[in-house]
């Protein structure tokens, strides 16, 4: 029997948003626009997109969409966050606004805009560091925005790639983490036609019922 | 211009583009001072626009107007976490290495500003930092994309409170976009001929239906019904200058259109957002004005 179509919702307060609902349909995924506390119902997963994270923030709270946010990621949702929608994520933002929330459902310390201002941005690559990320297909192609950087990350959370290394002398960083049903990167693979990651969240998201009949 | 240091290659189209995509759905908002950046921030502000004056003043008071005070400019950086745009004279690329010098995240080269060139743009291949510009057809649009703008706004008629220019200048280039992906092959050199533009990026617009950057609209938005309206248009983000600083209650109304601009397809939520807002700027009739800041830049 095939397995029920999984619905990816994205959120669509601020960002781009059309990019990450393009590369879901480039894997076969339908997705949703989420704008509304209305529209996460029957959503198999949800995807924080790169914006402004103090303006997503704000308007998550005011669309009454933070708090059934929350609670769907605490019954386990899976959730997947670019850029802006990583630090949604993460359990601690620095260099943040002081009354930003966030979800903290990601064990780490990511600095905002870590790399500088826009002038610092910079196309790179991302090393796989897990077969997930299927390592035979070299480094994934990355954009990075304004980028958070991450800093510390929890014993729970495995590091699936990394990357942004300066050639000077500046180590690479974790530029994508996991923890259980919690996708984030640093970078925007919506940018870029490499569908690694959009594909591995396809299977995170995959729709409960198939996930149970396993 | 694109510069690699091993491993990161910083200053590509796709990076400058990128910022704009980051921009899209948001309110980009006009201050002169730290104060003010702080007050659009807290109002939701995707980015906010360093300018000496707003446009209204500039109308108001004449004179040569220019780049910000790099004092100024510094300190709404200090203040703000998100990114800091600041406006150049059009072709005054002095200016423009200052803002890039100074670490700004998108250079508006403006029609706001006093010309500096009356023959040339900016060439803005030549930066790291991302620009945009502002055009009232799509063959201004495309001219600009040609010498390196990442994005696009309409020029509306800014610091008059009144959105017919901005409504004029987007139907024109949407318009256009929908009359050139109906167009054959032959028909394109027309296209490109009339437009006073690349082929090139003609034919490209045939075949995505879309601009190869992000387009915005700026110029007389001043309520949550302007943002809405502007949107379903086919704007992909709002600029907002004097209409927040030149109203009755800047913080409130600021937010009101940043929730617009988010729902704007949501009419329930723009009648409740816009409700007792106070005065909005007093607004200029088009006919009355003594010069058009739009026909500034070619």
């Amino acid at each position: 029997m095939r397995e029920p179509a999984a619905t990816v919702g994205v959120l669509a307060l601020q960002g781009d948003v059309l990019e990450h609902e393009a590369a879901f349909d480039d894997v076969g995924v339908r997705t949703r626009r989420v704008r509304r506390p209305s529209d996460l119902e029957g959503i198999d997963g949800l995807v924080l997109p790169g914006g402004e994270s103090t303006t997503l923030s704000m308007l998550l709270e005011s669309s009454g969409l933070f708090a059934p946010v929350a609670g769907g990621l605490a019954a386990g949702l899976a959730v997947f966050g670019t850029c802006a929608g990583m630090i949604l994520l993460a359990r601690r933002v620095v260099d943040g606004r002081p009354d930003q929330r966030t979800f903290g459902v990601l064990d780490c310390t990511v600095r905002r805009n870590g790399y500088g201002p826009q002038r610092n941005s910079f196309e790179g690559g991302a090393d796989p560091a897990s077969d997930d990320l299927e390592p035979a297909l070299g480094a994934l192609p990355a954009v990075f925005i304004r980028a958070p950087k991450v800093i510390t990350v929890g014993p729970d959370v495995e590091v699936l790639a990394t990357g942004g290394a300066d050639g000077a002398g500046e180590p690479p960083a974790p530029v994508v983490l996991r923890q259980g049903r919690v996708l984030a990167a640093t970078f925007h693979p919506e940018l870029t036609p490499d569908r690694r990651l959009h594909r591995l969240f396809a299977a995170m998201a995959r729709p409960r019922a198939a996930q149970a009949g396993r | 211009m694109a510069t690699a240091h091993a491993g990161r290659e910083t200053g590509t189209f796709t990076v400058k583009r990128g910022l704009a995509d980051m921009l899209r759905g948001g309110v980009i908002m006009d201050v002169v001072d730290a104060e003010q950046a702080k007050i659009a921030e807290d109002a939701g502000a995707v980015a906010v626009m360093a300018l000496e004056r707003v446009p209204a003043d500039i109308r108001r008071d004449g004179g040569v107007a220019r780049m910000s005070d790099p004092a100024l400019i510094q300190g709404i950086q200090q203040a703000v976490t998100v990114p800091v745009m600041a406006k150049a004279r059009i072709g005054h690329f002095a200016e423009a290495q200052i803002l890039q010098a100074l670490g700004v995240d998108y250079i508006d080269e403006s029609e706001v500003l006093t010309p500096a060139d009356e023959a040339y743009h900016i060439d803005k291949w030549a930066y790291v930092v991302p620009f945009v510009c502002g055009a009232t057809n799509l063959g201004e649009a495309l001219r600009r994309i040609s010498e390196g703008a990442a994005m696009i706004r309409s020029k509306g008629e800014a610091g008059t409170g009144n959105i017919v220019e901005a409504v004029r200048h987007l139907r024109s280039i949407t318009g256009d976009i929908r009359r050139i992906t109906q167009a054959d092959s032959a028909e394109l050199y027309g296209w490109a001929k009339q437009l006073a533009a690349p082929v090139g990026l003609v034919r490209e617009i045939a075949e995505t239906g879309k601009l190869p950057v992000p387009l915005f609209c700026a110029g007389g938005i001043a309520t949550p019904a302007d943002a809405s309206l502007v949107m379903q248009l086919g704007a992909e983000a709002v600029f907002v200058g004097s209409g927040i600083f030149k109203s009755d209650d800047p913080a409130r109304r600021a937010r009101a259109i940043v929730e617009a601009t988010t729902h704007f397809e949501d009419a329930d939520h723009v009648a409740k957002v816009s409700r007792g807002l106070g005065e909005a700027m007093r607004g200029e009739e088009l006919s009355l004005l003594s010069e058009r800041l739009a026909d500034r830049g070619w």
